[in-house]
Order: C-alpha cells, then structure tokens, then sequence
C-alpha cells in the first residue's frame, strides 16, 4: 500500500529577474492517510512551495508527485482545477470567503464547480456548517461573522466535497489565541474522523496539535519528527 | 455551473456596485436609444417613400424624348423629336417583360356639366395606362383599344371631376362638353388624393389617346400627327428593372438612329428610383446617424470593458479562491462574460425605452414619418449582447489566465 501523498525529488526554480531561485531543492516526503502534519519553517523555507504543490495549485518543475495514486506533475490546468475540487479541502490564513454571499452559499462553492444540483449543494453545505458549529447562522454573510465564525464557514466549505487531504495555511494566523484553540480543536476532531491533515503553520503551539512535525530550511528538509 | 448560478453571481457583482455599473452602462444605453431612433425614422422615412411609389404604379418607367443638339448646343428636355405610337407599339411588341405599355398626352380644357363647369386636365392615354398607374376602376369602364383607334369620345373621370360637376353623384352614362365638344362618361376611377407634392392626383379625366389628339391637337409637334409626350411602361413583376430600361434604350436609339457614342436623345426613367433618389438625401442622414449611434455603442462597449478590467482586478482574490476549490478557466471565463452581457443587456432595455420614448417625442417636435418596428427589440437585445461579449472578452480571458496562486495572494 502506498502513501496517500507521495514527494520523489520535488524541486521547484523562480526565477526573479536574471536570478533563479530554487523554492524547494530535491524533497522527497510521504504522507499516510490519517496523518496529522504541520509543515514548519521561517519564511522563504520551501514550505509554502511545498503546500502549493501538494494543493495542485502549482506544477513542480521537476520530480514526481503522486496523491491519491494520480501523478500530478504532468496534468494542465483544467484537470488540476479537477482534480484539486475532488481531493483537497483548503483553509487560509485571510479564510478568502466571498463578501456579500451567505455563509452557505459560500460552504457550497466547490460543489458549485463539481456540477452537483442545487438542492444536494444546499443540504450538504448545510450539514457541514452543522459540523463547524455554525448551523444557526447559515444566512449569514462574511461580515456579520466574527474571524473564528468567519474560519469556520471556511471549514465547512473545505470539508464539502468530502476531500481527502485538507490542507490548512496558517489557519490561526488572524485569530486571537483563545479562538485559535477553538479552531484546532476541529482539526483535532476531524483528524480523529480519519480525514488526512497538513498545516502550514511558524507557531509551536499550533504544531504541538499534529502528530508529525516536518521542518523547512533553504528548501530541503530540516527534520521530520513524529 | 451552470447559467443561473452564473447570472446571480453577475447580478449580485453589478448590485454590488450599482452606481459605477449604471454609469458604465450610460454609453449602451445611449448607444442603443440612438439606433432605436434611427430605425424607426427610416424606416418611417422608407415606408412614406414606398406608400408614394406604390400610388404612382411601383414598377413604372417613364420614356421622354431628350433635349435636341443644334451646333452643339443643347435645347431644353423634350425639345428632341417625340416619341410616336409607333414606338409605344415597338416598346410593347419587342421588349419582353413588361406588362403593359402606353403613351399619354395632355391637354387642358373646361369641362361643363348641365350648368356646371371646371377647368381641370385631360389625359389621352392608351388602355394599358391604368394598370400600368395603378388606377383602379370604381364605376363602369374603360376604353378598349379600338375605341381608342376609332378616336371614341368616352371619358374615365376621377374623384375631384365626380365631386365638382356631379355633386357626387354616380356620372357613368352622363354626356359631358369637354371644350365644346360633347363626350360620354363610362367609367370613374377610385381616389389616390394628393401626391407627395400636394398635386391632387384626382382632378382628372382620361381619353382614348387617339380623341384627344385629334379633338384637341395634343402631342403634336411639327408634322408628326402620331406623336405622345410620355411613354409609360409597366415592368411585370419578377423582372429586372435594369434588363428592361437597357432594352427599351437599345431598340429606341435603333428606332431614333442615334449614332453609335453619341448620348441618347431620350430618356428612359424609372419612377421609383426618381422618389427613392429624392430621398437619398434623407438616407445620407440616415448614414451619418447610424454612423453616430455605431460610435457612441464603441465607446459605450470601451466604457464596458474598462469597468470588466477594473471588477476583474478588484476580484482577483475571489478569483484566486474560485480556481482554488475548482473553478476551470473556462467558468471564470463564462462568469465574467456573463456578467459583461448581463451589463449590457439591461444597458440595452433601458435603451430600448429610451429610445422609443426619443422616437415618439422627434415625431411629434419634427412631424415626421416614424414606424415601431418590433423588431427593435430585436436590435437592441442583439447589439447590446453583441457589445457585452466583444468587449467583455478580453477581461473575462485575462481573469480566467489569473494564476491561482497568485491571485490568492493578491492584495
């Protein structure tokens, strides 16, 4: 049995001006099913990089990435946009919900893209925010919420199309620490439901919540502690 | 996604910012007010101008003699040698397509009826000329072509005629004195009213050519005993106009001996071309304005544009997020045009109103002709659609090439 995500020799180059960066420089990673990792490292570290790739939101420029048993380096644009509304579940730190759209409307957008009729898009977005703890105020738009309200609707809308991988970007950098802690512990019980968790994340606390802790530095792999 | 989900996120983006979308949508809007304006007058314009041409006979060409060269000077139109019957027999044997043909000459004389009189004009004319003017025969009859040979004096009266010697009554039958001499109604023609020259039209009384000729010596110049004035000839439906004037002026200039490269010495015109040709001038206009209109929806579709540039670049995040959870380029692609076209559609019915409203008022400040068409309906969905995606194109491709990364860091 494989790895759910597995890196081969990942490297990916910018260049900036005449100068060629490489963001990540030959790393080679596996990830099971049901893991629980926080990605660490100061800024500039390849983490990032790192996450973009295995969010198919990037190609890597060379070495092999295959998630779910699908190689990603060769696909175009279309087919990851694909294959990103099947597999992955994303948060980010700014939560990115669509101003002036309900709170449910906003969980049901990637079944928007996934062609799923309105009616099954209403029900399941609302079970999600049920989930989240936030099956009071699905009518709700972004700017009636507080942050952690805010970060929870994000949540819904990363768990609706029931991914595999849910892939968190400093999900806790704009809330306070108290919320932040109400925000790990979905996580935490998510995880516990089987659901593979990667975050992205430069604060210990918040790193403490994975099981594995891997740690970047000039793009290649500091340490990888579980 | 599919098109309702696409036309709310347009119509919730465009309510979003509903000042800078109606601002944006002021150059469609006048855009299409000014098309709508300007295909209702013409087409009011072309309808008044086919109502004309209909009245006069729609087909109908006039043959005249031409000015006569003396010393290489020209004499005024018609000083050339008449036209005869014997052309008007030519022109109908040997020209095909035509559905009838007739010579006419006028006179003018008083008409009295018991102790009645009225000066009016009296046309000699061929049998075939009432079809070929489009008289239609309310009472009685017409002359047939052997009355006209043996010079009958019957005459076909028109309204005017009834109206002032006959106070209306039925004349068929009635013997009239045409400038002394006696002749019989058999026939009257129905009313045309007045032409687009305030003529009118129906202060008339026809004659078999041939009686006016001799009873009055119309159309008879010099020796020439079997002269006419005009020739008229009426094209058969189907048949090419241009076919049948290049024919009728090949066979007179044999008929007329002109010489080879010299111009011809008559003319051969068509009635409907002539009113269509005055007015030209008013479909120049017509150009200019639709030239007007094609530039204002430019700028209106520029305006368009420059307001999807902005909303894509103020959305690039949203953008970002969308390709994030699995929008292909062709979605953001989609949205964006929709919402372009959905711009521009209600621009285009807000110009529809607009410009049906302009109409109605330009027709009752300039008394002119205007027709509603419902097909401007038509034009305004389609030249505002058309705008929405020719110039919503260009934005909506770039935003769908937004990398995803990128776009979710866009601050």
């Amino acid at each position: 049995m494989s790895a759910l995500i597995e890196c081969r020799d990942l490297v990916k180059t910018y260049t900036m001006g005449d100068q060629t960066v490489r963001a990540l420089d030959g790393v080679s990673l596996d990830i099971e099913a049901g893991d629980y990792v926080a990605i660490m490292g100061a800024s500039g570290s390849g983490k990032s990089t790192l996450m973009n790739l295995m969010g198919a939101l990037d190609r890597p420029t060379a070495g092999s990435l295959r998630i779910a048993g699908e190689e990603l380096a060769g696909l175009d644009a279309d087919r990851l946009a694909a294959f990103r509304n099947r597999t992955i579940g994303f948060v980010f730190q700014q939560f990115n919900l669509l101003p002036r759209t309900t709170a449910l409307e906003n969980a049901a957008l990637p079944l928007v893209y996934a062609g799923v009729p309105a009616e099954e898009r209403r029900r399941r977005a609302l079970s999600r925010l049920e989930q989240v703890g936030l099956g009071e105020r699905v009518d709700h738009h972004p700017s009636q919420l507080s942050g952690g309200q805010q970060q929870r609707v994000a949540i819904a809308r990363s768990l609706v199309n029931d991914p595999k991988i849910l892939l968190a970007d400093e999900p806790t950098g704009a809330l306070d620490s108290q919320t932040s802690e109400d925000i790990m512990r979905i996580f935490d019980t998510l995880n516990r439901e089987g659901i593979t968790i990667i975050l992205v994340t430069h604060e210990q606390e918040v790193a403490e919540h994975a099981r594995r802790q891997i740690v970047f530095r000039d793009g290649q792999i500091l340490e990888d502690r579980s | 996604m599919n098109l309702i989900s696409s036309l709310r996120i347009a119509l919730i983006a465009l309510r979003v910012n509903a000042l800078r979308s109606a601002l944006a949508m002021l150059g469609v809007i006048i855009g299409v007010a000014s098309v709508i304006v300007l295909v209702s007058i013409s087409e009011g314009t072309k309808r008044a101008v086919e109502e004309q041409i209909a009245s006069f006979g729609a087909n109908l060409l006039i043959i005249r003699p031409g000015s006569s060269m003396f010393g290489g000077r020209h004499g005024g139109a018609g000083t050339a040698d008449p036209l005869t019957d014997s052309d008007v027999e030519a022109i109908r044997n040997e020209v095909a397509g035509l559905a009838g043909v007739s010579g006419e000459v006028n006179a003018s004389s008083t008409v009295v009826f018991g102790g009645v009189n009225w000066s009016t004009r009296i046309q000699g004319v061929n049998p075939d000329y009432f079809s070929a003017r489009d008289w239609t025969i309310a009472e009685g009859r017409t002359f047939s072509g052997a009355e006209d040979q043996s010079g009958r004096r019957y005459v076909v009266v028109g309204q005017t005629i009834i109206n002032e010697l006959f106070d209306g009554a039925d004349p068929v039958g009635q013997a009239i004195r045409i400038g002394g001499q006696p002749f019989e109604v058999i026939g009257t023609v129905a009313p045309k009213g007045e032409n687009s020259w305030g003529m009118d039209q129906d202060d008339i009384i026809f004659a078999p050519l041939n009686t006016i000729r001799q009873r009055f010596g119309a159309g008879i110049r010099g020796t020439q005993r079997d002269a006419v004035q005009t020739i008229y000839a009426d094209i058969a439906p189907g048949e090419s106009t241009g076919r049948v004037i290049a024919d009728i002026q090949d066979l007179l200039r044999i008929r007329r001996d002109v010489p080879p490269g010299a111009e011809d010495d008559f003319a051969v015109g068509s009635l409907a071309e002539f009113i269509r040709a005055r007015n030209e001038t008013e479909s120049q206009l017509g150009l200019l304005l639709a030239v007007g209109a094609a530039i204002v929806l430019l700028v209106g579709g520029i305006g368009i544009m420059n307001i999807m540039l902005v909303s894509v670049t103020e959305r690039t995040r949203e953008i970002g997020l969308r390709l994030a959870v699995g929008a292909k380029r062709r979605d953001v692609r989609n949205q964006f045009l929709i919402e372009s076209i959905v711009l521009c559609l209600i621009g285009g019915l807000a110009g529809l109103v607009t410009g049906v409203g302009g109409t109605l008022i330009y027709a009752q400040v300039g008394q002119l002709d205007i027709a509603i068409d419902p097909m401007i309906v038509g034009i305004a969905i389609g030249a505002s659609a058309l705008v929405g995606v020719f110039f919503g194109l260009y934005p909506a491709h770039r935003a769908s090439r937004l990398d995803p990364i990128d776009a979710l860091r866009f601050e």
